[in-house]
């Protein structure tokens, strides 16, 4: 009870934090949006052939929400970070305060900021002509994976966040991120990829959470790889977590050690 | 009285650098305890590992009775550490920084705890504009309001001055006196002999990784055998003359303005008679003559064999 309540006194400090500097929200949107408008507009008369008769939109906007979410959680290793580098961790670390909660507040944050991210994100491709039939299950089913991705590689943030030397390198790892989602078939297809290329794209974590949410909102069910996608985002989650406890646990007092 | 704070043997090394080879002393509950030593003697070590942020290769420490090690919860429980650089929220504002910590320790009403300290500590008109655009003094007021919160029975404080101002100096000595008269126990580090001789009930002299002296500010200038005493001199001539008479006995060095003697001697009232008559039979006129006790800057430079030069 009282471990959950610091969890969201955190979280409401670090939703502050978020609020208050409303450029890092228009940047965490602008990369997504503008990945969207380009594949639809410009690379999507092309691409658009490869995807049958599933349309080019539709195709990718499950795609665009992993790229959200990526460029968001970013901004929680930043956050995190600044906290150590201006010593406020080290109080926070000497109260009788949980670990879990600490970090636990970020993950929160992150998990709820991510989500109005891509709500967001999710209405302008609306207005660029995405159309689903899935139901409200389907939805609260696609939220939920989306939830799920969000807190696995938010611990994953956490954990470069309190690894990093300075700010300004600890969201650097989420450029590996978006290259998978680049390796995956967000975009186009893994039939249209060279053979190897197509062998690690098939079998990379991100492709079966892809598929499970494009499955989700274009057939109405979550399909054959729902399984797989949520025994990746969970292990993810469970070993970031448990590296990034060990960590904060770990580490000396940065500053002026 | 009880024992707040309790060391024995510390050590602490980074990599091949011992920092700390066996530190041991005792705070007494409510008073202030000054660890003094110069930069890079082990102090912030040393208040981190008390304050459980880091853990100690060897040795055994208590605060309140409980175990560093084996109870840091129960530690944490009972302190609140003020480090070297405000740990303040930059993007909350006070009154929020404050609610923060209120809420983390778990007060009844965080709001009014924040209201009363932001009026004690000056800060009411700013409380509701973010940190970042607090100045320095302020920010480090902020920084010990917060530390406050929960009324912690025993507060760390690592180089509270440093970096202030004369004025907002003198503001946290007043602070820290207040915590202390308080009942609240005060373990500070610090570089400033003079703020150790002003505050501390007890004073421990941390030097190469151990603790060289330790007692009140009059016990360690007792330390210092003797005194000095201050020759001024009418002209030059009388001041070599006087030099050449009493450099066989005691020791002697030229002041820094221009007809200044310092002379070492024992301190006694034999000792600087003698001096004196020594002077008059030469038939060396004085113009100004002080006698000076050993301050703490003599302890700590006999002690840590630093010069004072180097100051």
């Amino acid at each position: 009870m009282r471990a959950l309540k610091d969890t969201w006194t955190m979280a409401k400090r670090s939703l502050k934090h978020i609020v208050r500097s409303p450029d890092t929200v228009i940047t965490v949107l602008i990369t997504p949006i503008a990945m969207m408008l380009m594949f639809l507009y410009v690379l999507g008369g092309a691409l658009g052939q490869q995807t049958g008769s599933v349309k080019y939109i539709n195709f990718i906007t499950p795609g665009i929400i992993i790229l959200t979410v990526i460029s968001g959680i970013a901004y929680a290793a930043f956050r995190l970070n600044v906290d150590i580098q201006k010593g406020i961790i080290n109080r926070f670390r000497t109260m009788p305060v949980a670990p879990s909660s600490i970090l636990g507040g970020q993950a929160a944050s992150s998990a709820l900021s991510n989500l109005f991210s891509s709500l967001i994100v999710l209405l302008v491709a609306f207005a660029a002509g995405f159309r689903t039939h899935a139901g409200l299950v389907e939805w609260l089913l696609f939220a939920g994976l989306t939830v799920l991705f969000t807190l696995a590689t938010t611990w994953m943030a956490i954990y470069f966040g309190l690894k990093a030397k300075s700010a300004e390198g600890a969201g650097s790892f989420s450029y590996l991120l978006m290259l998978l989602i680049f390796l995956s078939p967000s975009f186009v297809p893994t039939s249209s990829m060279t053979p190897a290329l197509r062998k690690f794209a098939e079998n990379q974590p991100f492709t079966p959470i892809i598929e499970t949410m494009r499955s989700l909102l274009t057939n109405g069910v979550a399909g054959n790889k729902a399984w797989l996608a949520l025994a990746w985002t969970t292990g993810i989650l469970v070993l970031m977590y448990g590296l990034s406890l060990r960590a904060y646990k770990s580490k000396a007092a940065v500053v002026n050690g | 009285m009880a024992t707040a704070i309790a060391v024995e043997g510390l050590k602490k090394s980074y990599k091949k650098h011992e920092v700390l080879k066996g530190v041991g002393f005792t705070v007494e509950a409510g008073t202030i305890f000054a660890l003094l030593g110069s930069n890079g003697a082990g102090k912030t070590t040393t208040i981190n590992i008390l304050t459980t942020l880091i853990a100690a290769d060897g040795g055994k420490a208590s605060v309140n009775g409980n175990d560093i090690a084996l109870k840091a919860e129960a530690v944490r429980q009972s302190i609140s550490l003020t480090g070297q650089f405000a740990a303040v929220d930059d993007i909350l504002t006070g009154r929020e920084n404050l609610e923060l910590i209120g809420d983390l320790r778990h007060i009844d009403n965080s709001g009014r705890t924040a209201k009363e300290l932001l009026e004690k500590f000056g800060l009411t008109e700013a409380s509701d504009r973010r940190v970042a655009t607090y100045s320095g003094g302020m920010r480090r007021r902020l920084d010990i309001a917060m530390s406050l919160i929960g009324k912690p029975s025993v507060i760390f404080l690592d180089e509270p001055t440093t970096g202030l101002d004369p004025e907002a100096r003198s503001e946290m000595w007043r602070t820290i006196r207040q915590l202390a008269a308080n009942g609240t126990t005060i373990f500070l580090t610090t570089q400033y002999l003079e703020e150790a001789d002003q505050l501390a009930d007890t004073i421990a002299l941390l030097h190469g990784g151990t603790i060289v002296a330790k007692g009140t500010a009059r016990e360690l200038k007792k330390l210092v055998p003797g005194g000095l005493v201050e020759l001024t001199f009418h002209d030059m001539q009388q001041m070599q003359h006087a030099e050449k008479l009493l450099q066989k006995q005691y020791e002697i060095v030229r002041g820094d303005s221009g007809l200044v003697l310092t002379v070492t001697n024992g301190g006694g009232i034999t000792e600087l008679a003698d001096l004196l008559v020594r002077l008059r039979d030469a038939q060396i006129e004085l113009a100004d003559f002080v006698q000076k006790t050993p301050t703490l800057d003599d302890v700590f430079f006999k002690l840590t064999g630093a010069k004072k030069e180097e100051k």
